[in-house]
């Protein structure tokens, strides 16, 4: 109770604090903890050309300039006009939602598809599950996914397993969506900067997505409404919401719910990253490049995280012989641990380096600590350095 | 995973027309809820705040003590004799005796299979088993006012229901001996049913998580309804014991169900024990009934040993669940659980056999009904022991039957996970497969349909 309406405080003031650029606290003699300049991210879509080539659209294809929220809410949208079974609903969503992603569809889609419900998680997922198995698309929000804890049961014990039991009855709830925001936001201490995603990875039946810029959001969480008859766990990096923007395209489109992506090719070592934390392997990469003539690392977005994309994984551990794994969750049985296992299992022969992991610390999210905790630039950086020096 | 990039139209399916989706009729903006602006008139009698509307002041100090309310009363149509307390609620009038007769069977169907499957797991052919002793009434009695397009969310102990639905001793025996006829695929354990045909959703042991479920699911029927009125009107039944209701899932329930106008009916079998835990551990307040009360639904409190009354109640209760706008609707059904909670229970560790055998005796629904039965001549001793010896028959030749019967495909173990087997999965299928060709003597894949070859 307390967490939730702190949550509702929170967000005032996060809205105008995300702007703020990650690792802007730097020290002020610093080479490497600089703030991302988001305007030169290479993989983000600077220019309307970028966007259309990678989407594969046409000279006059329109594209808008948007952030993170807003492509989530383009998605929203689309899904909302696209299949009326779609339902919309969480803690504050009717008025826009306190990060802005529903904006303006309880006024257009009514009250009946996009609405607020008690302050219950367990209620909001039981009821979403109960939607989803007579036949709806509801798309259910938990306001930070620190406060997912209480719905726990309800998608480990309930929407995980419900095709499995059910069996040749048919039924499931594989429409389901759970959004959430997730991630550190600068200043969110213990309750506002949690990402749980490996507990989630733990769990047969439910996929883990969590996307990294606008465009991508668009596509995937599209996909996940629409086209994806699995239950989704899907987790926004809330510190994106209003710093990553980039063009996408205004039509709909979907992107696969379990394809990693190469964001950028390289030859000696592999870096694999999902959500936010790909902003400061891109940074750190650039660093160690420019400082190493003829040095090429691979950069992965793992996207899915589970089931994840073992076989491009491994293809470039293979060819690089060295990994990174960065995340912000924490160390023990973090994502990261699961892929290091498995690079070992299948890329054992070609390795010349241990797998790193670079994660935060095992401990809480403090609130004057932030900066020492999470991965930052220079710990990839120095990661990637001793794996090459190994 | 079938994704693709798509650009297609829009419009097609969105619905733009005025009615019942897209306007934003209903939407209760906070400030709907203040008469005039969040300052109190001068001279009102009652309060404005937001969080109570109708609240009238008062200079009268008083704590609600829900010690000196009276107890929610019990509805009954017949008493433990089967007599019919009030001539005016005569079921007679109203129903048929074939109707009545088809319940009295189904209620014993249950109470003879209960017997015979304790005493099979107790001989280890099954491995677990829970019985209905004492509440077969509130199943069979609130099915029997449903239609077959309501949707049904089970806790475990409502045998009774599946069967006044139509679910077959096939199909029961099936589940619990988990062969490859099992609609669960031979996963769950025993007493979990499912049927897609009867809209009885598949049980889970989790308590209460089918409550909020169950709400939701009202309102996807209420959604559709809306978007296609040539839908009847249907409902979502739930059923929960009074221990499910100390849950959270179980407030979480009743309160979207109301403020989101849901058509369900919460139907609490209170039989006085959670496993070993008296009711008087459970909760302090007057049952389940009083509760409902509090999150503004319409309650009823009725003897679940009356399968008339119980009918009654059910039948009026899906009414009013459907009436305007829709609402929930919560049913306590009072009854005692005559039997173990389960075959991995021994009841008499916590409660006198005494107490037990009084209440075998003295009151339970099926010879309620039965006296009911006789004394309007429509049944009798040679009745009764044709109806026992048939059902009993029946049972124990579904039972050999179903004993014999495959268990499903190695396969299933994998399937159903996802809606596609993933990578993942289907390189453990491989690593299973190899295992077993490795070493054959270590598994008996024998009874298992298909055996090995489902593995790939």
């Amino acid at each position: 109770m307390f967490g939730c309406q702190g949550g509702r405080v929170a967000a005032k003031f996060l809205r105008s604090s995300t702007q703020c650029r990650f690792a802007s606290q730097a020290s002020a003699g610093a080479r490497l903890n600089r703030p991302i300049d988001m305007k030169k991210v290479p993989f983000l879509h600077q220019s309307q050309n970028s966007a259309r080539t990678a989407f594969g659209l046409s000279q006059d294809a329109p594209v808008d300039w948007v952030n993170l929220h807003g492509a989530i809410n383009a998605s929203l949208h689309h899904a909302l006009k696209q299949d009326e079974n779609v339902l919309l609903f969480g803690e504050d969503v009717a008025f826009g939602g306190v990060f802005r992603c529903s904006k303006g569809l309880a006024d257009e889609f009514g009250a009946a598809r996009v609405f607020n419900t008690p302050l219950s998680e367990q209620g909001i997922v039981g009821f979403a599950i109960g939607c989803a198995a007579e036949g709806m698309r509801p798309v259910a929000e938990i306001q930070f996914a620190d406060y997912v804890y209480p719905a726990f049961d309800q998608l480990v014990n309930e929407a995980a397993k419900f095709r499995y039991r059910e069996g040749a009855t048919g039924a499931h709830c594989g429409g389901l969506v759970v959004r959430m925001p997730c991630g550190s936001v600068g200043h969110g201490a213990m309750y506002h900067s949690q990402s749980p995603e490996a507990l989630f990875t733990h769990i047969p039946g439910l996929r883990v997505i969590m996307p990294r810029s606008p465009a991508q959001a668009k596509g995937l969480l599209t996909a996940s409404i629409l086209e994806c008859n699995d239950p989704v766990i899907f987790m926004e990096p809330k510190i994106l919401y209003r710093a990553a923007e980039e063009f996408v395209p205004r039509e709909a489109y979907t992107l696969p719910l379990d394809k990693a992506e190469v964001i950028k090719k390289g030859t000696d070592l592999t870096v694999i990253s999902y959500g936010q934390p790909l902003y400061m392997c891109s940074q750190a990469i650039e660093a160690l490049e420019k400082e190493i003539k003829g040095l090429s690392v691979e950069l992965i977005d793992l996207r899915a995280i589970y089931p994840w994309d073992r076989a491009t994984v491994l293809e470039s551990a293979r060819k690089t012989g060295r990994a990174v794994v960065v995340h912000e969750s924490m160390y023990n049985a973090g994502v990261g641990a699961e892929i290091a296992a498995s690079i070992q299992e299948g890329a054992f022969l070609r390795l010349e380096a241990p797998v790193q992991r670079v994660t935060s610390w095992s401990t809480h999210h403090g609130l004057i600590f932030e900066k020492f905790y999470i991965p930052d630039i220079a710990r990839i950086y120095d990661a990637m350095k001793k794996s090459l020096e190994y | 995973m079938k994704c693709r990039t798509v650009l297609r139209p829009l419009a097609a399916s969105s619905r733009n027309r005025s009615g019942v989706l897209l306007r934003r009729t209903g939407i209760r903006w906070a400030s709907d809820t203040w008469a005039s602006g969040p300052a109190q008139k001068a001279g009102s009698d009652s309060v404005h705040f937001p969080g109570a509307l109708k609240s009238k002041f008062t200079s009268t100090m008083k704590f609600r003590n829900p010690t000196e309310e009276a107890a929610m009363p019990t509805y009954r149509i017949m008493d433990a004799d089967g007599n019919v307390v009030d001539p005016s609620r005569d079921p007679q009038s109203r129903i048929s005796d074939e109707d009545i007769i088809q319940w009295y069977r189904n209620m014993l169907t249950v109470s003879i299979m209960d017997l015979i499957m304790f005493d099979a797991q107790r001989q280890g052919r099954t491995s677990f088993y829970m019985v209905s002793a004492g509440e077969e009434g509130i199943a069979v009695g609130s099915a029997s006012a449903l239609s077959l397009d309501d949707v049904c969310f089970l806790q475990y102990r409502e045998q009774g229901v599946l069967i006044q639905r139509g679910f077959t001793l096939k199909e029961m025996m099936s589940q619990l001996f988990a062969n490859k006829d099992d609609n669960g695929k031979g996963r769950n354990m025993p007493v979990h049913y499912g049927s897609g045909k009867l809209k009885v959703h598949t049980i889970s042991s989790p308590l209460a998580t089918q409550i909020p479920q169950a709400s939701g699911a009202a309102y996807a029927l209420k959604m559709q309804r809306l978007m296609n009125p040539n839908i009847p009107p249907r409902i979502v039944a739930c059923y929960f014991g009074e221990g499910a209701a100390s849950e959270g899932d179980f407030h979480a329930a009743l309160n979207i169900a109301a403020t989101k106008s849901c058509p369900i009916v919460f139907v609490c079998r209170n039989n006085g024990f959670a496993i070993s835990t008296a009711s008087i551990e459970q909760y302090k307040g007057d049952g389940i009934a009083s509760r409902g009360l509090g999150y503004g639904i319409d309650t009823v409190r009725v003897d679940g040993n009356d399968i008339f009354a119980v009918r009654e109640v059910m039948l009026e209760a899906k009414r009013r669940a459907l009436e305007g706008d829709c609402k929930p609707i919560l049913v306590e059904a009072m009854s005692y659980r005559v039997s173990h909670h389960s075959t991995s229970d021994d009841s008499f560790a916590y409660r006198a056999k005494r107490e037990v055998e009084e209440w075998k005796r003295r009151d339970n629904p099926i010879t309620r009904l039965r006296k009911w039965m006789e004394k309007k001549g429509i049944w009798d001793e040679d009745k009764e022991k044709e109806a026992r010896t048939s059902i009993r028959k029946e049972v124990l030749r579904e039972f050999a039957a179903a004993e014999k019967v495959k268990k499903p495909p190695l396969r299933a173990l994998f399937e159903d996970v996802y809606e596609e087997i993933t990578p993942e999965a289907r390189a453990q299928m491989q690593q299973l497969k190899e295992l077993i060709e490795k070493y054959p003597n270590e598994y008996d894949v024998s009874q298992f349909e298909g055996g090995m070859k489902t593995l790939s």
